[in-house]
């Protein structure tokens, strides 16, 4: 089987960004059965997944397994509802499976759980990813597999010890096949960062990383930054991206910076026309 | 006034007595693997050279990787190699593969089932570093995590034998170490090591002796002494904890008037837990004494003396067989 996105081409922004909608429609849609979840977060990074899986990231999804396909670990476990949109949007979950989010015995559970298809990782326990990504990275080199590693991990996740010693691992080893997307949406459990953690961008660079910093909610900035992350030059890769909680739905952007953004149970049909009018503003 | 027994440096040999030792069994069992088995691969977090693995190092330095002095990374980078198809053995003390790496060895290895190979040195009281370098509640923390094959060997031939049992095991193996010159005790030709399964090496029906780790070999020596007193011992050897032979367990303490169990590890939560769960479990009702260690912190101090004063030596052993009060 083909593996897609392989060769990459030229991207089809508005073909993207498409896909980046949807994936936010998705999103409210799982969000709105339990009547919340990590819908701010998953706005949030919807921009960065659709990229990934709809121009940068090489898989199969027939062949979810395939060795040479590229990995990608979502290290922030409670983002999974933005991971449960792009796989159903890339047709690996079915559509009809999104409603089941959360529920007692769904696969598309709060927190990832590696059995679910697609799922590379258990993410969750925050500081998990990128160490797990490294030995995936020495072990697809030591293969002499051109596949790449992309870990998203956050903002609060860097405040987690066991990052930084991923990150002097990355630099040492020299794996400029991993790339690590740290998703700075401004919060953490207690609610805005607890823990001023900038410079963000020097600290990576400190750490050997080829860094870039962009707006994680400009597509065209996120694969312009994709593409230079393919620079094979010893260096791992670190792509910062600030990215706007309820990114998509202007009420959702503007509510107080919480870790469970709050939804009451009216408010759905606003919001899902929230996003249809912003999208059609997008798309023309 | 005799002078006091000190702390050695590291790096010293578990050898005490008079049998025959063998060089860094697990290095030399691991180097040995890696000439059939391309996907083993070795770590370590500056412990290589404490650990024994630097004769694979040597071997095939492209498959081998010094993390730092980083454990929860160590063991992370291990689960990554395990997923790319690679068999990981990562090595370090037991206190920090258990008590700092343990979300780690919990969530990226036992729970996503990754076919990693934890090595902990310096088991229970191996080390006269105190505190910060004794592992003495490894296996009740390892043994209570799901999923994880939980080892402690008894010597030289055990040691290599589950080593390429664990590399054969399709799975996550917490494996005590035994470094440097490690005693033979059991018969490297007729020994068989088996995931999961106990092994009587003595028979005698007025007490039994179960044993794990190195506590076997001086359950064997105890075993002699007390055959010249009159007092016929049986020994039961226990390397793996978890999954537990509670079949054989429950079957040598039927098998005797009471029951002494010998462990290099703190008595709650081990396999002095173990056993008791066992017999309650089978309703076989036996005289019990725990050997082991107590649940406090130990000092520094050198490992004979520390061993004597908590009462993990053969001496404790005949004297809770022979039924005399503990000290």
């Amino acid at each position: 089987m083909a593996l897609r996105n392989h060769p990459p081409g030229p991207p089809d922004l508005q073909a993207i960004r498409a896909h980046a909608t949807n994936m936010r429609r998705h999103i409210l849609l799982m969000a709105e059965g339990p009547g919340q979840g990590y819908v701010g977060q998953g706005l949030g990074i919807a921009d960065a997944l659709a990229a990934l899986y709809f121009h940068e990231l090489r898989y199969d999804p027939a062949d979810l397994e395939a060795e040479e396909r590229d990995r990608f670990l979502l290290s922030t476990g409670h983002y999974s509802i933005a991971l449960w949109a792009a796989l159903a949007e890339a047709g690996i979950i079915p559509l009809s499976e999104l409603s089941t989010y959360g529920a007692d015995d769904s696969r598309l559970d709060m927190s990832t759980i590696d059995t679910t298809p697609g799922v590379e990782i258990i993410g969750g326990s925050l500081g998990h990813g990128l160490g797990q990504g490294v030995g995936m990275a020495l072990g697809l080199r030591l293969k002499g597999s051109t596949a790449r590693v992309f870990v998203e991990l956050s903002d609060g996740e860097m405040q987690e010890g066991a990052t930084w010693e991923a990150a002097m691992s990355a630099g040492h080893f020299h794996l400029d096949n991993l790339v690590a997307l740290i998703d700075c949406n401004g919060i953490q459990a207690d609610g805005p960062v607890v823990l001023d953690m900038e410079p963000v961008a020097d600290k990576w660079r400190a750490f050997g990383f080829a860094t870039q910093e962009i707006d994680g909610n400009d597509l065209a900035a996120v694969l312009r930054a994709l593409e230079q992350a393919r620079a094979t030059d010893g260096r791992p890769h670190a792509i910062i991206l600030r990215t706007l909680p309820g990114k998509g739905v202007p009420t959702l952007e503007k509510r107080e910076k919480a870790h469970f953004v709050r939804v009451d149970a009216g408010e759905w049909q606003a919001l899902r026309a929230e996003l249809e009018r912003e999208a059609e503003t997008f798309h023309g | 006034m005799a002078e006091a027994a000190r702390t050695l440096a590291m790096g010293q040999d578990e050898a005490t007595g008079t049998r025959a030792t063998v060089d860094a069994p697990f290095g030399q069992a691991l180097r040995t693997l890696g000439a059939t088995r391309p996907d083993i691969v070795g770590l370590t977090a500056d412990l290589g050279k404490y650990t024994d693995i630097l004769p694979f190092r040597d071997a095939y330095p492209d498959r081998f990787f010094n993390v730092g002095m980083a454990e929860q990374n160590l063991v992370a980078i291990a689960a990554g190699l395990a997923q790319t198809g690679y068999t990981p053995f990562a090595t370090t003390y037991g206190v920090f593969a258990s008590r700092r790496a343990y979300d780690y060895v919990a969530i990226a290895v036992a729970h996503a089932r990754q076919n990693v190979k934890i090595v902990a040195g310096l088991p229970g009281l191996t080390t006269g570093y105190g505190g910060t370098h004794q592992a003495i509640e490894d296996l009740a923390l390892m043994r209570m995590t799901p999923g994880l094959v939980v080892i402690d060997p008894c010597d030289a031939t055990d040691i290599a034998a589950a080593t390429i049992a664990a590399a054969e095991y399709d799975g996550p193996v917490y494996m005590r170490l035994l470094r440097g010159k490690v005693p033979v005790v059991l018969d490297p030709v007729t020994h068989r090591f088996e995931i999961g399964k106990a092994h009587q090496l003595r028979t005698g029906a007025d007490v039994g002796i179960i044993a794990t780790g190195f506590m076997t070999e001086r359950a064997l020596d105890a075993a002699t002494a007390l055959a010249a007193r009159g007092i016929h011992a049986g020994v039961l050897h226990v390397p793996t904890i978890k999954p537990f032979d509670a079949d054989a367990v429950a079957a040598f303490a039927a098998s005797v008037d009471r029951v002494v169990t010998a462990e290099n590890h703190v008595v709650r939560g081990g396999l002095a837990s173990l056993v008791a769960e066992t017999l309650f479990n089978a309703g076989i009702v036996r005289p019990l004494a725990r050997i082991g260690l107590p649940d406090r912190f130990i000092e520094c101090g050198a490992v004979p003396t520390l061993q004597k004063r908590y009462a993990i030596t053969t001496a404790d052993i005949i004297a809770a067989a022979e039924g005399r009060p503990m000290a």
